[in-house]
């Protein structure tokens, strides 16, 4: 789907005239290849390179060096460019920058009706893409009525009514409440999940990472680690070097372990650390004898 | 003494038919050196609470009374009111606009009628609080990282020397090791310069970790005010509110489920590694 060869972004930075006063490296030779239908999730400092890489994506920026395909199309090619921007759609973090119409459904019409869908056809992709995200019952409401996470969730009908076959997330939760949050990534991964589109998800919340297909860990404009979220969050001390950080429940696996406990060390749900400390208990007691034994029942008893 | 809260209403487009209640009845005290955290779903009215009490709002009734003054009576000195009550905005560093960061910290104090000479020195105190290097202090702040640029902002609201300082999700948009910068440092004014920190939050697992008090806003009412063991035993409640428990609450409410006989009182990761140890040793030992 998506197919990055030795990418290189600079950004020229200006002085108060305009002139070119310098360049700064913000991705400097990524290569990555993202199957359709995959699930990733991209993490990363702030200023790791995220955010730039995303924008190689649907065209938004074009590479120094290297070479960017979505689909097999080279986003350098101007003429691919409409056709990359309609495939992948991209859904930004502040939800009120993204909402133009007065009415939901007309928002989410917008984009269709830009690339001249006939009439009947934009309203089914309405319909459609609103009910995906679970926002049918709101169409006819004012977006500024909304909470975050709704206008999130409209931001990411709009894109879907495009009929993308990408769909990327730049921190689209940073600024939403614990429901919204859940909102957006629970559509996202039903997105996914059912529909079959791939997602790039940039997060900086762990937790939101562990149902990836795979994690990929920018720091300074290269992709420091990648792998599967059990591979990546089990490394705790690197992730912490990289400035990020894993999920909770790994983090409190990891510390426990660190105390002696026998745990495996790439728990990555709570159901897994539970697993993980009732079979070691019931394990350690078979080989102990009397005392504990009785000590045990007496516990029970007390309950 | 701090800021007495006494039964506020606000209504947002009074007496038209677009009338929204806001703040419902609200009565709170928030005393001197306290880290409070403000919790609610988008559209609590956490914000509308939080701009009443440095007077940017009017109540539509009920009183403020700081340090024992009403802010609404005319006597009340509103200039001194916002010097003392400090309110730093989401993405504060949107407002930064000074050629470097030391002039941007001043611009504050010198609005207050400071001569240049006590603003920089309130700068300087204020960039050295929010531990800023001083390599920075003449760099654009705008050539700064996105964790630094959030903590000269906040110099620039420090450097009022406030009481009470109210900072509505100064972590949105950071990473992991940048919010713990930041929350930290926020940790370590509060102690060295005996402030009341509010601290609007949508992040349950921050609140649980560096507050003393929690107060929960729900549909313009103050719905729970305690601390923050206490306010986290009510899940239910709170997902209702379209909130959360900390991720280690949950954690452990499982484990108590599948008959791990631990407390569900931790909130941090410590004290639930610290809980599940006793608990282990209190079974094999």
């Amino acid at each position: 789907m998506i197919k990055i060869q030795k990418l290189i972004h600079d950004y020229i930075k200006r002085d108060d005239e305009g002139n070119a006063a310098g360049t700064q490296r913000a991705i400097d030779g990524v290569d990555l290849d993202v199957k359709a239908g995959q699930f990733i999730a991209v993490l990363g400092h702030n200023g790791s390179g995220k955010s730039t890489l995303a924008k190689h994506l649907n065209a938004l920026l074009f590479p120094t060096e290297g070479t960017v395909w979505v689909d097999g199309l080279d986003t350098k090619d101007e003429k691919n460019l409409w056709e990359i921007r309609r495939e992948a759609g991209m859904v930004f973090q502040n939800p009120d920058n993204q909402i133009i119409a007065q009415v939901v459904e007309e928002d989410v019409g917008f984009g269709p009706e830009n690339i001249g869908v006939p009439t009947e056809e934009i309203w089914q992709r309405v319909e459609y893409s609103l009910k995906t995200v679970g926002m049918w019952e709101h169409r006819k409401k004012s977006p500024n009525r909304l909470s975050g996470g709704q206008k999130q969730r409209v931001s990411i009908a709009g894109v879907i009514a495009m009929e993308p076959k990408c769909i990327i997330l730049d921190e689209p939760t940073a600024m939403l409440d614990p429901n919204g949050r859940r909102e957006v990534i629970s559509a996202a991964m039903k997105l996914n999940r059912t529909k079959g589109i791939t997602v790039i998800l940039i997060t900086h919340y762990m937790e939101e990472a562990i149902n990836a297909d795979r994690i990929i860990v920018m720091d300074r404009g290269k992709v420091a680690m990648q792998g599967t979220p059990r591979e990546i969050f089990s490394q705790v001390e690197r992730m912490k070097e990289l400035q990020l950080d894993v999920p909770q429940v790994t983090l409190l696996a990891h510390e426990l372990r660190g105390m002696g406990l026998k745990i495996p060390d790439s728990i990555l749900t709570k159901e897994e650390l539970a697993a993980a400390l009732m079979g070691g208990q019931t394990s350690q007691n078979s080989g102990l004898g009397g005392d504990c034994a009785k000590k045990e029942a007496a516990h029970g008893d007390q309950n | 003494m701090g800021i007495k809260i006494d039964d506020i209403c606000f209504e947002y487009e009074r007496g038209t038919a677009m009338q929204v209640t806001a703040l419902d009845h609200i009565s709170a005290e928030i005393p001197d050196n306290q880290f409070i955290g403000l919790i609610g779903h988008t559209g609590s009215g956490k914000s509308t609470l939080v701009q009443t009490l440095n007077g940017l709002l009017k109540p539509t009734s009920g009183h403020i009374y700081y340090n024992g003054e009403d802010i609404s009576g005319e006597k009340f000195d509103k200039k001194k009111l916002r010097a003392d009550v400090g309110l730093v905005f989401q993405y504060p560093e949107h407002q930064l606009f000074e050629i470097d960061v030391l002039t941007d910290v001043m611009f504050g104090p010198k609005n207050l009628g400071l001569s240049d000479a006590e603003a920089k020195k309130r700068a300087l105190e204020a960039l050295e609080s929010v531990h800023m290097p001083e390599k920075y202090y003449k760099s654009s702040p705008f050539d700064l990282s996105g964790g630094q640029k959030r903590r000269a902002a906040i110099a620039g609201v420090l450097a009022m020397r406030p009481k009470i300082l109210i900072l509505d999700e100064p972590t949105a948009g950071l990473d992991p090791k940048g919010r713990d910068g930041i929350l930290g440092m926020i940790s370590d004014m509060k102690k060295n310069l005996n402030m009341t920190i509010i601290l609007v939050s949508h992040s349950m697992d921050d609140v649980a970790r560096y507050v003393d008090r929690i107060m929960v806003m729900g549909g313009g009412k103050l719905l729970y005010d305690d601390e923050p063991v206490k306010v986290f035993r009510h899940v239910q409640e709170l997902e209702n509110l379209g909130l959360a428990a900390p991720q280690i609450t949950y954690i452990m409410k499982l484990l108590k489920e599948k008959g791990l006989d631990v407390s569900t009182d931790a909130l941090t990761v410590e004290q639930a590694a610290a809980e599940i140890m006793a608990h282990r040793r209190e079974l094999h030992v």
